[in-house]
């Protein structure tokens, strides 16, 4: 027999596709031919394949060798096909049984030397294959914890082509150690405890942490803004695993585990440099489409620091995804859906050269230099920051203490327990957090007290505020009356909310 | 330049083939037809009518890969063309023919193993 099948997968975005590979060998003058819409490194594979089959002391065979990447229509990409297509080709060459690999699914980029290196995107791959129904999956052995959060599908890691060769002819391969699976809980490199001072940033932080809403911080360079930023997801609760898995996904596709344990349950943080582009924050690509900064902060943190120094454009891209929760990117190869819900954190310094703040009597900018530059942050964005607080440079007083602040452990106690009282109060509704009630919502059910609601319609009619940052405000205030264990915001809550957000008008 | 022991070996690989194609019973009409554009070392016709033009490659040993690697896509196309040249100047254009590859292998010992391919483009 001179033709094989077996199965791969083709990711595009986090959608896999199972795809049959057809190896063909037929009578006719040395060739090979890859069909399927291969990409450049899809069709590189067919020289790495040759030597790694030379090199594991198989025959290549000097015939017309044919490979078809089914469906055709669906363009694929990437070195992920090049273990598929060596078995096929090996088993269309009569050298393994071809009826024990046409339901397997191989992933995996080869070496010349016949080792299989590990490839971008395995857990999506995975979750396609499950759906697909298929029972058996061979993949590098470098991919291989990654791959065990897969459940319901045999995972079988593999080293060298050799290794699988044996498992096909004699069934008998090294167990590898299933047991190292743990999903890895919260570490303890960051920690609040080294914030000094600053307790309305502090304050903000956990609010922020609680009820989902977005912040700026302002304040002069060297203040802790980045440090306080850092330290959210040690605040915020550990993933569900479901969770986890999406976040685990994502940063699959991206290729990026160098940064984070495919198995972490940690919150993710990602904090792109502020000249990124818009498609490195969204997402894009013409060939493959990667996700972009706001997806692999997925149900994480996305901190931009120096946020006024961000090309225009680039900011306003994520208006949609903080609204929709997700990320459409559209390209000639098809439509891809990331999700990206994030907590956004923005950092700022308060003038062009960082001073402005207190009495402001270093600074050497322009009051015309001044108001321009936080104006930088549009309108639409800052409409969608429920906090504006300002970081002011720690005083003698704070940093000469010498008991360290709350530690990060204390804190994220106080978040879940009301994050269980908020998650209570919505259950017959579908959002979770205080900063996804809707607006409607707001003016019925969720009103705060009567005396609160005055204040804040005295603050309307003073146009000290707009009534999209009304209903901010009274967001911001279900969370404070949730760590403080109010049953509804009261006066106060309101007030603090207040000045949270009224930090900067902008 | 060709050696001539190289032209030796050449030589013998096309006599192995042609007894090959004798033994097929498919009659050879022609052997190294040659024009400007190149050579055909063998052309036999077989008992269906069918023209075959054989391209022969001996080797006497594979350390320079398989003789069949040796013949590329060019040059195949290059004997189709020949193939077409010969037909056209015999009158037979128009037939029904093939393009066969043979490939020759002379062990150290002077055994030798034959290889046939029909019909490869």
């Amino acid at each position: 027999m001179s033709l094989a099948l077996t199965k791969s997968i083709a990711l595009l975005g986090l959608d896999g596709h199972v795809v049959t590979v057809e190896v063909d060998i037929a009578d006719g003058l040395p060739a090979y031919v890859l069909l399927g819409l291969p990409d450049a490194a899809l069709s590189e594979s067919r020289d790495r394949v040759r030597a790694a089959i030379v090199n594991c002391g198989e025959k290549w065979p000097n015939r017309k060798v044919t490979v078809s990447l089914s469906p055709a229509w669906l363009p694929k990409s990437g070195s992920s096909f090049d273990l598929a297509i060596c078995i096929a080709l090996l088993s269309a060459h009569e050298t393994i049984p071809p009826e024990l690999i046409s339901e397997i699914v191989f992933l995996g980029e080869l070496s010349l030397d016949g080792r299989i290196r590990s490839v971008r995107g395995v857990l999506p791959a995975l979750i396609a294959a499950q759906k697909a129904g298929i029972k058996t999956a061979v993949v590098p052995r470098a991919n291989f914890q990654e791959a065990q959060l897969m459940q319901g599908i045999e995972i079988i890691g593999m080293d060298h082509v050799r290794e699988v060769l044996r498992w096909l002819r004699t069934g008998d391969r090294v167990q590898a150690d299933e047991i190292d699976f743990l999903w890895q809980p919260v570490d303890d490199v960051l920690d609040f405890a080294d914030v000094a001072g600053q307790p309305q940033a502090r304050l903000a932080a956990e609010i922020a942490a609680t009820g989902g809403h977005h912040i700026l911080l302002i304040g002069p360079p060297g203040t802790g803004k980045t440090m306080i930023a850092e330290r959210i997801p040690t605040i915020l609760p550990q993933l569900t695993i479901s969770q986890a898995l999406e976040v685990t996904a994502v940063h699959s596709i991206a290729g990026s585990f160098a940064q984070r344990s495919p198995t972490s349950l940690i919150a993710p943080i990602v904090s792109p440099h502020h000249t990124t582009t818009r498609v490195a924050m969204v997402g894009g690509g013409a060939h493959v489409i990667k996700p972009g900064a706001c997806s692999l902060a997925h149900n994480g943190v996305l901190f931009i620091d120096e946020a006024p120094e961000c090309p225009s454009g680039v900011l306003d891209s994520l208006r949609q995804p903080l609204e929709a929760g997700t990320i459409t990117i559209a390209r000639s190869i098809g439509n891809v859906t990331f999700p990206a819900q994030f907590l956004l954190v923005l950092a700022a310094n308060p003038c062009p050269c960082g001073k402005f703040s207190g009495r402001g009597r270093n600074c050497t900018c322009t009051s015309q230099q001044v108001r321009r530059y936080l104006g930088r942050l549009s309108g639409p964005l800052m409409d969608r920051i429920d906090m504006r607080v300002h970081v002011d440079p720690v005083g003698r007083v704070d940093m000469a203490r010498s008991e360290l602040g709350e530690s990060s452990a204390e804190i994220r106690a106080r978040v879940i327990a009301a994050r269980k009282i908020s998650s209570a109060r919505f259950s017959e509704y579908n959002w979770e957090l205080n900063s996804q009630i809707p607006s409607r919502a707001l003016r019925t059910i969720f009103q705060p007290k009567k005396e609160a609601m005055n204040f804040l319609h005295d603050e309307l009619d003073k146009e000290h505020i707009t009534a999209r940052g009304l209903h901010k405000i009274i967001r911001v205030s279900w969370t404070l009356a949730d760590i403080h264990g109010h049953d509804i915001p009261t006066l106060a809550d309101v007030v603090q909310a207040h000045e949270l957000r009224g930090g900067i008008e902008l | 330049m060709q050696t001539k022991n190289n032209q030796q070996t050449g030589a013998f690989g096309e006599e192995v083939v042609a007894q090959y194609l004798s033994g097929l019973h498919a009659e050879v009409i022609e052997r190294n037809w040659r024009i400007r554009e190149g050579e055909i070392d063998i052309i036999a016709l077989y008992p269906s009518g069918v023209f075959a033009f054989v391209e022969v490659k001996t080797r006497s040993s594979v350390a320079f890969g398989h003789p069949f690697e040796a013949i590329n896509r060019e040059k195949a196309h290059r004997l189709q063309r020949l193939a077409l040249g010969w037909l056209a100047t015999h009158g037979c254009l128009g037939c029904e023919y093939q393009i066969d590859v043979a490939a020759v292998l002379i062990a150290p010992d002077g055994s030798h193993s034959i290889e046939y391919r029909t019909g490869v483009l």
